[in-house]
This record gives structure tokens, sequence and C-alpha cells, in this order.
């Protein structure tokens, strides 16, 4: 849980050392959302991605026990992304361990991957849909680890999926769309489809790579409010890359800080201080939320506000 | 006048490259079917030269008393035409299926092949370079020495035919292939693959809706120039049309209304090909601007 800088040995030692104080006795808020099946759930050790000599994710160590809503924000390439598609699989890991429900699901290939890959959903900052499909089939692609190939060739899914991906759909209100095709929906539409195969999957764990970058503050806020809200009455841990402050303030029970591959702070929204978040970003004294704000701050979102830090 | 055929760098690959070679081919093959008519003309015009015991280059000056003496039969015949188009026509439709079939097969392999040589959706990256030679080899021999090859070990008919034409269609459509996939958007194959779809679900989920206007437009492309090898190809025993012209030529004499009945066949019907698959192709073209 907690992440060692024994070794980190550059020139931002300093910060992260500054940082480190931060990174203390966040295990206990958690321990309170364990549920009785919540042994252990998502243990990531040591992580590790290299491209070419470059270290994107470094040794990052984390625990997640039980569901919740964790929010890792981090400036443009702090590795917010690779740390999110290792957990996937999109992106092999370097080295580091994976363990879910106390199996290692890091160095998985084929079949086991894409059996993993089933239960931890992912959602991308562009939607990642088949544009030229109908939203329906878009939903039901969530499925495919389930399907044949050729039950896929053939567009064939049972009739009771079928029926599940449209109650996904009004569930988050874009049943209406069903029949449209993928790319005639807004932004903020499609990337509720993208939630909404996430659900088809009935996934575990819901990983979000900046879900709300693309979107308008009104979309922005409508797609975490579902993040929220799958969470809230599904029990189902969400992922959430936020490279803006505020977001993960208002929806995050508990904030992961990456600076340059490392994991610098790890606790709840409200120990989230300017000066941290400062080092977070990396930022001078200049600093201001309002650089890293959405302005979804300007929609108030009532059922939020008493979650927020005063 | 410039020959846009014989246009700029011929070793360098992109579409528009491919297009000039599709071009080129298109017109080798037409004046392939030319030669071998001029040649049939020039042999039978030796024969009667022979028979005549004349002299060659008195004899230029009738050159072209053969072709007119092959309309003007065909003329004298021509209320048979109608009926001896009738009676060619099944050959034609063994020509026509000769070209469907292998058209077809040939673009499921290079279906199969092309994204397996394209970077960024192949399984194995480190066979990319083989899966590439593999369309090299396949597309560098033209049908006709593939199909001499078949019919000398298979014997004739229309199964070397379709093999032949069939495997130098998967190398040149397989490359065209790669390079429209090549261009296609990976973020829905990446969504699919964090669903746990397996690579044949990807591409054909993710893949196939992208570039399936462009590959059907080369694959129509390529079954009008199949049409045309498939004809040549009867010439040298495979059957069909190419069969039939090359019968009713050597017979010579008493049958050029046969000679001008098939030639009339395998014009139209490649006229009418070339036209639906450009109108065809026009419509996706204009239906993706839209
Ligand atoms: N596929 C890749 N190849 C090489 N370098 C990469 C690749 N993906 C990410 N990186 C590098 O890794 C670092 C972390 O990137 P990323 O995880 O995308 O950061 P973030 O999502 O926090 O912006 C960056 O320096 C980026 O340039
Ligand atoms: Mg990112």
């Amino acid at each position: 849980m907690r992440v060692s800088f024994a070794d980190a040995g550059r020139a931002d030692l300093v910060t992260i050392l500054s940082l480190n104080r931060h990174v203390t006795d966040v295990g206990q808020p958690y321990e309170s959302q364990r549920k009785a099946l919540g042994d252990p759930m998502l243990h990531i050790t040591s992580l590790t991605k290299t491209f070419a000599g470059k270290t994107a994710v470094d040794r990052a160590t984390l625990e997640i026990d039980g569901p919740a809503m964790i929010g890792i924000i981090g400036r443009s390439g702090a590795g917010k992304s690779t740390l999110l598609r290792m957990l996937n699989g999109l992106t092999p890991a370097t080295s580091g361990e994976v363990t879910f429900q106390g199996k290692a699901v890091t160095g998985l290939k084929g079949a086991p991957l894409r059996a993993w890959q089933a239960q931890c959903a992912m959602i991308f900052q562009q939607f990642n849909l088949v544009p030229r499909m109908d939203v329906v089939s878009n939903v039901l692609h969530g499925t495919l680890n389930k399907r044949s190939t050729l039950a896929t060739m053939f567009n064939l899914y049972p009739r009771e999926d079928i029926g599940r991906a449209i109650d996904i759909l009004e569930r988050l209100g874009i049943a209406e769309h069903a029949a449209k095709r993928a790319e005639a929906l807004s932004g903020g539409q499609q990337q509720r489809v993208a939630i909404a195969r996430a659900l088809m999957q009935d996934p575990a764990i819901i990983l979000a790579d900046e879900p709300i970058a693309s979107l308008d503050p009104m979309n922005a806020q409508i797609v975490m409010d579902a993040l929220r809200r799958i969470h809230d009455e599904d029990g189902r841990t969400v992922i959430c890359n936020l490279h803006t402050l505020d977001t993960a303030r208002r929806y995050c029970d508990r904030v992961i800080g990456m600076f340059a591959g490392r994991i610098v702070f790890d606790g709840r929204p409200d120990q989230l201080t300017t000066g941290v978040a400062r080092d977070i970003y990396g930022a001078g004294d200049d600093f201001s939320e309002a650089a890293t704000s959405t302005a979804i701050a300007v929609l108030d979102r009532p059922g939020m506000l008493a979650r927020m830090p005063a | 006048m410039t020959d846009v055929s014989f246009g700029p760098q011929p070793g360098k690959g992109g579409p528009k490259s491919e297009y000039l070679a599709m071009v080129r081919q298109k017109r080798l093959y037409g004046s392939i079917i030319l030669m071998i008519f001029v040649l049939m003309m020039i042999s039978g015009f030796q024969v009667a030269q022979d028979r005549n015991a004349g002299d060659f280059v008195p004899g230029l000056k009738h050159l072209f008393d053969f072709p007119a003496e092959v309309l003007g039969e065909a003329w004298t015949n021509r209320a048979a035409i109608p009926g001896l188009i009738a009676a060619h026509f099944p050959s034609l439709v063994e020509t026509v299926n000769i070209a469907a079939v292998s058209t077809l097969v040939g673009a499921l392999m290079a279906m199969v092949i092309a994204p397996l040589a394209t970077r960024g959706l192949a399984p194995w990256p480190r066979l990319i370079p083989v899966f590439r030679r593999v369309l090299d080899v396949l597309r560098a021999f033209p049908e006709i020495i593939i199909a001499l090859v078949l019919i000398y070990i298979l014997g004739g008919g229309p199964v070397p035919a379709m093999i032949a034409i069939a495997l130098h269609t998967a190398g040149a459509l397989g490359k065209m292939f790669s390079e429209v996939a090549e261009n296609a958007d990976l973020k829905p194959m990446e969504g699919l693959a964090s669903v746990g779809a397996n690579w044949t679900q990807r591409m054909w989920v993710g893949l196939l809706p992208q570039v399936a206007p462009d590959w059907f437009s080369y694959v129509l492309q390529r079954f009008e120039i199949n049409i045309r090898a498939s004809a040549i190809l009867g010439f040298v025993g495979s059957g069909g049309i190419g069969y039939d012209l090359k019968i009713a030529m050597q017979w010579g004499q008493g049958r050029y209304d046969q000679v001008v009945a098939i030639f009339l066949l395998l014009f139209v019907t490649i006229v009418v090909v070339d036209q639906l698959s450009s109108h065809y192709r026009t419509t996706l073209v204009k239906g993706r601007a839209t």
C-alpha cells in the first residue's frame, strides 16, 4: 500500500520526500468499506512499465480492497494511462505483479488474458466504439469474450443479451438511440454507450481512462454521475484517470496521485491540499486549481456537495 | 501525349501507384487479347499465303483483306450471329464463372493475409515481413505462367485456371487490402481488445466495417481484370469462351461469323462489368462523402 522511494535516486527526490508524508495511514478509511466477500481484491505490487528504456510506470504499489471509487490524478505523461492499461492487460507489464482475488493477472496470454479482460472493463477517452455499428451492437460487444467467433461473424446474440443491453441503455438514459449508428451520437452519448458496453461485461472492476477529457462540462457531469451511480448501486470498483483535481475531489472516495511514473499520493480527497496538488502536478508556486479544472464545479451536483471538503 | 500507364516510379508503393499498376495490368491483358487475335489472323493469313504459294510482301497489301474477310463473312451470315451468340453463351458463363470463383477465393485469402501483414493489426508483428513476401511472390507470377504449370500437372479444364487466377488475385488484393487497413482507425479494435475479444473477432467487428467499402471496390476491379485473364487462359486450355475463340479461329474460313459473335460477347461483357463496377464504386465513394 505504501510507496517506497528508497531508491528513487532522482533530482526530484526532494519532491517525493516532501510528498511521502501524505502517504500515511490511508488504509483505515477503506477498511469500513470492505464487504463480507471483500477479501483482498486487487493488489498491485511494484508494477513497472518501461518503453524503450523510458520508465512510464515506476514500481506502482496499491491495494484495493472491496468496492471503491478511485481517482488517479497527475499531469499528462505521469503514467496514468499506462497503469490502467497494464491492469486491463492491454499493455503487458515489464515487471511487478497484479493479483485479483489472490490470482495473478499479470503475465497472462491468450484465452486466460481475455477472460480477465472480460472481468475488468475499460472505458476510453475517445470512447473506442465501432462507429459504423448500431448502439445495441456496440453494447453487445461487451459479451464477445463469451461468444464464439462464428456467432460473432453472423452477428448472432442471444435474445436475453439483447434485452439486457437495452435495459442497460435505459438505465443510462440513452435507450432512444438504441438503433442509431454509434457515430451519429454526441460525445457524451457515445461515452455512455461505452459505459453500457462495460456494464454488459458485468465486471467487478471498471477502469476509465480520462472518460470526460473529450466532453463538455455538461456531458462530463452526466458521465461522471453515471460512473458514480454504477459504483454506488452495483458495488463495482471504478478506477478513473482524471487529469483534473476538482472532478477527483467531487466524485472519488480515494485519490491516487502520480508523478513521473510513481505513485506519490494515496489518500482521501480531503487530504489533498493545494500543496500536495502542486507537487503532484509538478507546478511551481503559481499553481492554481483553476488550471486543472474541468469546470464541472460550475454545475451543481447536489448529492456530491456534502462529500466535498470545505 | 504522355502515357499515364507508364507513370512515375513504378517501384514506389502508395495507392496511386497501385492504381496505376492496376490500370497497366488491365491494358496489358487488353493488348494480349489483341495480340493473340492479331497473331491468329497473321497465321491464318500465312496459311492462306502458303496455299496460294504467294509472296509475303506482295501479300502484305492484302493484310487488311483478312479482317475484311472476317467481317465480310460475318456480314453475309449476320442472320446467324444472334444464334451463335446464344450458342456460345454457356462458354461465356463458364469464363465469367472461373473469374468469379477465383476472385472470391483470392479475395478471401487476401482478407486473411492482409491484416497479418499490416502493422498495428498483425497478431505476430515479427512475421509481417514474411506475410508481405508471400503476397509479393503470389503477385509476381502472372496467371498464365501459373496456369501453364498447373495445366501441365493437372491437365486442362477450369480448375488450373481458377487456382492460377485465385493465387495471383490473393497477392494483388492482399497488398491493396493491407494498404487500406493500414489507415484504419485502431481505436475500435483497442476497445474490443479491452473487452476480451479474440483477434478474429476484433478484425471482423472492428476492422471490417471500416475497410469493407474500399476492399469491395478493389474486388470489383479485380473481377473485371479476372474476366479478361479467364478469357485468355481459355487459349491455353482452361475452357470457356477463350477456348471457343481459339477453335473458331483455327478453323478459319467458314467460322468467321463465330469469331465475330464471340468477340461481341466478350466485348459486351467486359463493358457491362466495367460500367457496373465503376457505377458501384462511385456510389461507394459518394456514400462515404456524405
Ligand atoms: N506505447 C508507448 N510507447 C512509448 N512510450 C509510451 C507509450 N505509451 C506511453 N508512453 C510514455 O509513457 C509515459 C506515460 O504515458 P501515459 O501513461 O500515457 O501518461 P498519462 O496517461 O498520465 O498522460 C509518457 O512519457 C509517454 O510518452
Ligand atoms: Mg493518458
